[in-house]
C-alpha cells in the first residue's frame, strides 16, 4: 500500500493504463541516444573520474573510488609471508566462487586438473545468484549468432573486442545445452521449445529464463555440481595479493581467512581471477543491486601484479533499481518486467520512452525525467518513475506475474505492495562493471602469463555497455573456457621461485608518483556500520 | 526525528530506527558483518534468522535482509546450518524414487509435523515438496520448491533430521536434466555452429568497417 502522497500520481497512471498499453513508443535515433547519454549518463560526468598516475593504465581515467583502491597500499608486505611452505598446492587456483569460478572449476576438473576454489564469502555469494531476468543465446530459427553479435556490438557502442564477442555469441547455445544437461530448469513450452523474450537492445527474442530466479537456478546447480565433484572450496577466505614466480608469471595467491585474519599461501601453476564486480564501491554515491562482496578485488590484484585494464571507466547503471520502499532501495527490478510488457511512466502517467532501449540509454532517460524535465515522483528519499507492472497482467493474462516473475512479487509483497495491482517506483542503480582486466580469446591476460580471468572481472567482452542476459552468458562461456585453458596450460608450466617483489615495486611507484594515501586494498567488504565506531 | 525501537541482538539490547531491516539494524548497532550476509536481496539464503517478539510464544524465522525490525524483537542469526549434502553423479543416477531412498532415506521418517512449512522464510509448502520427493514425483517437487533459497531454517526445525533444501536440489536437477522435454532447436543450433555454418558470416562482420557496422545496427529489423 502506498501512502496518501502517492495516490494522485497513481491515479494518473491508472487512468492512462489502457491507452499506454496500446501505445508503441518510438525508439530513439542514434543521435538522440548520443545526446541523451552525454548529458545524463553517469559515465559522462567528468568530475567523478581521476587519472591513474601509476600502473599499466597510467594516464587513463577511472572512477574516483576505483582510482583510490588501484593506487592504494597492499594489505601486507612481502616479509609477512613465508612462500617456502605453501599451505595449498594445486594446478589451477580459482579466486572467486560465483558463476564464472564454479564453471571454470567444473571444466578444469573435467580436464583432469587439480583445482581449488578460494572464495571470500560462501560459494554462490555472487552477482550470479542475483541475476533475475535471463541468459541470451541465439538458438531460435529466426535468430543467429551473427544477429546476436550485431545487437551486442551496437549496444556496447562498437567498442567490444570482436574476438571476445564472437566467442560469446558462438558458444552461447552450447552453454545453454551444458547447463540444461547439468539440470538447470529453463522455462520451456510443453514440446521443449524455449520460452524466450526480448531484453533491452535485442532484435530477436533470445532471453532464456528460469522464472525470475535465472541466476539463482544456475548458481545453485553449479554449486551442487562442484560439491558432487569434491572440488576443494576454501570459503570465507579472500585472496589479498597474487604471487608471481621469478619469471613474472602468476603462480598463486596470498590468502586471508576473513574471520581469523590468518594469512595462507596457495601455490598454483595457473590462476583464474573470477572475483566479479564492483557495485559495493558505490561509484558516484549510487545504491547498488550487487551482492555484499562486489568490491573490484580482482582488478586490484591484477593491476598490482601488472595486468592491464580495459574500459574500467565504464559502469552500468541498471535503469530499474527500487526507488521505494527505502528498505530495498537500489535492489534490482529485473528488466524482464519490461520484457513482459510493463512500461516506464512518469508522475503524470505519461510513457516517456520505449521500455526496451539499451540499459545505458534507459538509465539516462530516467535520470533526465527526474532532473531536467522534473516529471519524477518524490519518494521521500529521492526521485523515481513508475514501472507500470499491472500492465503485465493485462497483456499476458491474470497469473502471468506469479508464473514469470514470482521473486519480484515476493520482494514487494513483503512491504505491502502488490505489483499485480499497483505500479512500482524505480530509479537507476549501480549494476555492472563493464570494464575489467584485458584478456585474449583464451581468457589469459594480455600481459601476465598464466593469469586467466573470467566473468565480470573481464573487460572488453561487451564494450562500453552490456545487454541484459549477456553477463549470465559470459560467466558460463568464459568461465568454462578459462577452466579448460588454465587446466591445459598447467600441464606445461614449471613454476619458478615464488615472489612477492611486485608489492615492493608497486609501493615504490606510489611513492615516486607522490601519491599520499592511507588506503589499503583490496577492499574486500564495504563498511556499513555506524561510522561513529572506531 | 525517526522513531526508535528496542531490539535484542543475541540477547543484548540496542535502540535502532524502526524503518531498518534486521540486517541494516545490526550494522547500525555496529556489527561489521562477514557471515550471515550475502546478496542482501533475498536470493542467497545467507541471512537466515530466528526471532521472537517479547510476550509472544511463537518462534519465527526470516531472512534478515528482507525483514523490518519490530519493537522488542529478540534476534539470533543462523548464518550456517549443517545440512546433509550427499554426493552423486548426475550422469548416472536412477530417475525414480529409489534415488531418494539411497541418498536421503530420512525423508521417509517425516512425521508430518509441518514445522518445516511453518518456518520457511520463502513461504513455501516444504512438507508438501518432501511428500512429492518421497513418491518420486520430481516434477512436482521441483515446481513446489523452486523459490527455495536454501537458507536451512526448515532443517533446523525438523525432528526427522531431513535436509529439505538438498532433497529439493536433487529433485530439480533430475527434473531439469531428465524429465523436462528436450529442446530440438537448441540441439540443432549447437550442431550448426559446430559444423561451421556461421563462420563466414561472423568473420565478415568482424572485418566490416565501423561505418558499415553502425549502419547495420541502426537499421536492423527488430522482432515484434
Amino acid at each position: 500500500m502506498y501512502s496518501e502522497k502517492f495516490q494522485k500520481s497513481i491515479a494518473a497512471v491508472e487512468a492512462a493504463r489502457e491507452k499506454n498499453i496500446a501505445l508503441e513508443p518510438d525508439r530513439m535515433t542514434a543521435k538522440q541516444k548520443e545526446d541523451l547519454l552525454a548529458a545524463f549518463h553517469p559515465d559522462y560526468k567528468q568530475d567523478e573520474f581521476d587519472v591513474l598516475k601509476i600502473g599499466p593504465n597510467k594516464g587513463e581515467k577511472v572512477p574516483t573510488e576505483l582510482a583510490e583502491i588501484l593506487q592504494a597500499h597492499s594489505r601486507i608486505s612481502a616479509d609477512c609471508v613465508n612462500l617456502e611452505n605453501p599451505d595449498y598446492e594445486t594446478d589451477v587456483l580459482i579466486i572467486g566462487g560465483g558463476g564464472a569460478g564454479t564453471s571454470a572449476a567444473i571444466e578444469a576438473h573435467e580436464a583432469g586438473a587439480n583445482v581449488m576454489i578460494v572464495t571470500k564469502l560462501r560459494m554462490g555469494d555472487a552477482n550470479t545468484m542475483m541475476a533475475e531476468g535471463g541468459i541470451q543465446a541465439a538458438d531460435k530459427p529466426n535468430d543467429s549468432p551473427a544477429i546476436h553479435f550485431v545487437d551486442a556490438f551496437g549496444g556496447g557502442h562498437f567498442a567490444a573486442k570482436k574476438e571476445l564477442l564472437s566467442k560469446l555469441v558462438c558458444d552461447a547455445p552450447e552453454a545453454i545445452l551444458w547447463l540444461s544437461n547439468l539440470g538447470v530448469e529453463f522455462d520451456k513450452e510443453a514440446d521443449g521449445t524455449m520460452v524466450t523474450t526480448h531484453g533491452g537492445g535485442t532484435s530477436r527474442k533470445r532471453m532464456h529464463a528460469a522464472k525470475d530466479y535465472s541466476g539463482a537456478e544456475i548458481m545453485r546447480t553449479l554449486r551442487d555440481e562442484v560439491l558432487n565433484r569434491n572440488i576443494p572450496v576454501v570459503d570465507f577466505t579472500s585472496a589479498i595479493e597474487l604471487i608471481l614466480d621469478e619469471n613474472g608469471n602468476a603462480a598463486g595467491a596470498v590468502l586471508m581467512n576473513m574471520e581469523t585474519k590468518e594469512l595462507l599461501v596457495a601455490k598454483a601453476k595457473t590462476v583464474i581471477i573470477a572475483t566479479g564486480g564492483a557495485g559495493r564501491m558505490h561509484y558516484q554515491g549510487f545504491p547498488t543491486s550487487n551482492h555484499y562482496g562486489a568490491t573490484a578485488d580482482g582488478l586490484v590484484l591484477g593491476y598490482r601484479a601488472g595486468a592491464k585494464l580495459l574500459y574500467a571507466e565504464t559502469l552500468q547503471y541498471h535503469p530499474t533499481g527500487v526507488a521505494y520502499p527505502e528498505q530495498i532501495f537500489g535492489a534490482l527490478v529485473t528488466e524482464k518486467v519490461r520484457s513482459l510488457g510493463a512500461k516506464l511512466v512518469n508522475a503524470d502517467g505519461e510513457v516517456f520512452m520505449h521500455p526496451l532501449e539499451t540499459r545505458d540509454v534507459a538509465a539516462a532517460s530516467i535520470i533526465r525525467e527526474c532532473s531536467e524535465r522534473d516529471n519524477g515522483v518524490d519518494t521521500g528519499s529521492g526521485k523515481g518513475v513508475w514501472l507500470d507492472t499491472p500492465m503485465i497482467e493485462k497483456i499476458g493474462g491474470e497469473g502471468t506475474i506469479m508464473k514469470r516473475i514470482p521473486a519480484m512479487w515476493r520482494m514487494f509483497d513483503k512491504y505491502g505492495i502488490d505489483i499485480r495491482k499497483e505500479p512500482i517506483l524505480v530509479y537507476p542503480t549501480l549494476h555492472y562493471q563493464n570494464g575489467g582486466l584485458d584478456i585474449t580469446a583464451d581468457c589469459m591476460t594480455t600481459n601476465v602469463e598464466n593469469l586467466f580471468v573470467a566473468g565480470e572481472a573481464v573487460g572488453g567482452i561487451h564494450g562500453k555497455n552490456r545487454l541484459m542476459g549477456n553477463s549470465l552468458l559470459d560467466i558460463i562461456v568464459f568461465g568454462r573456457s578459462a577452466g579448460k585453458n588454465a587446466a591445459a596450460k598447467a600441464k606445461d608450466v614449471k613454476v619458478g621461485k615464488l615472489s612477492l617483489s611486485h608489492i615492493e615495486k608497486f609501493e615504490k611507484e606510489i611513492a615516486d608518483a607522490g601519491i599520499e594515501t592511507q588506503t589499503v586494498s583490496p577492499k574486500l567488504l564495504p563498511n556499513y556500520t555506524n561510522q561513529k565506531n572506531i | 526525528m525517526e522513531k526508535l525501537v528496542n531490539i535484542y541482538l543475541f540477547g543484548k539490547k540496542y535502540e535502532v530506527p524502526e524503518n531498518l531491516t534486521i540486517m541494516t539494524a545490526m550494522e547500525y548497532a555496529g556489527y561489521q558483518l562477514v557471515r550471515g550476509c550475502g546478496c542482501r536481496n533475498g536470493f542467497c539464503g545467507a541471512c537466515a534468522t530466528i526471532y521472537r517478539i517479547k510476550g509472544d510464544k511463537e518462534l519465527k524465522a526470516c531472512l534478515a535482509c528482507q525483514t523490518k525490525v519490530e519493537d522488542n524483537m529478540y534476534i539470533a542469526t543462523l548464518p550456517f546450518f549443517p545440512l546433509v549434502k550427499e554426493g552423486y553423479d548426475i550422469e548416472n543416477i536412477p530417475v525414480n524414487e529409489s534415488v531418494m531412498m539411497q541418498l536421503y532415506p530420512e525423508i521417509y521418517a517425516c512425521i508430518g509435523c509441518n514445522a518445516c512449512t511453518k518456518s520457511c522464510t520463502q513461504g513455501l509448502n516444504v512438507m508438501q515438496y518432501i511428500a512429492y520427493a518421497q513418491r518420486g514425483d520430481f516434477e512436482k517437487c521441483a515446481e513446489e520448491s523452486f523459490d527455495c533459497v536454501m537458507c536451512g531454517v526448515c532443517s533446523s526445525r525438523c525432528p526427522a533430521g531431513i535436509s529439505h533444501p538438498q532433497v529439493a536440489m536433487l529433485a530439480r536437477r533430475i527434473n531439469g536434466k531428465y524429465l523436462a522435454p528436450g529442446c530440438g532447436h537448441l540441439e540443432d543450433r549447437v550442431k550448426e555452429i559446430k559444423d561451421g555454418d556461421f563462420k563466414e558470416l561472423i568473420e565478415a562482420l568482424m572485418n566490416k568497417p565501423l561505418d558499415e557496422m553502425k549502419e547495420l545496427y541502426n537499421t536492423r529489423e527488430i522482432e515484434k
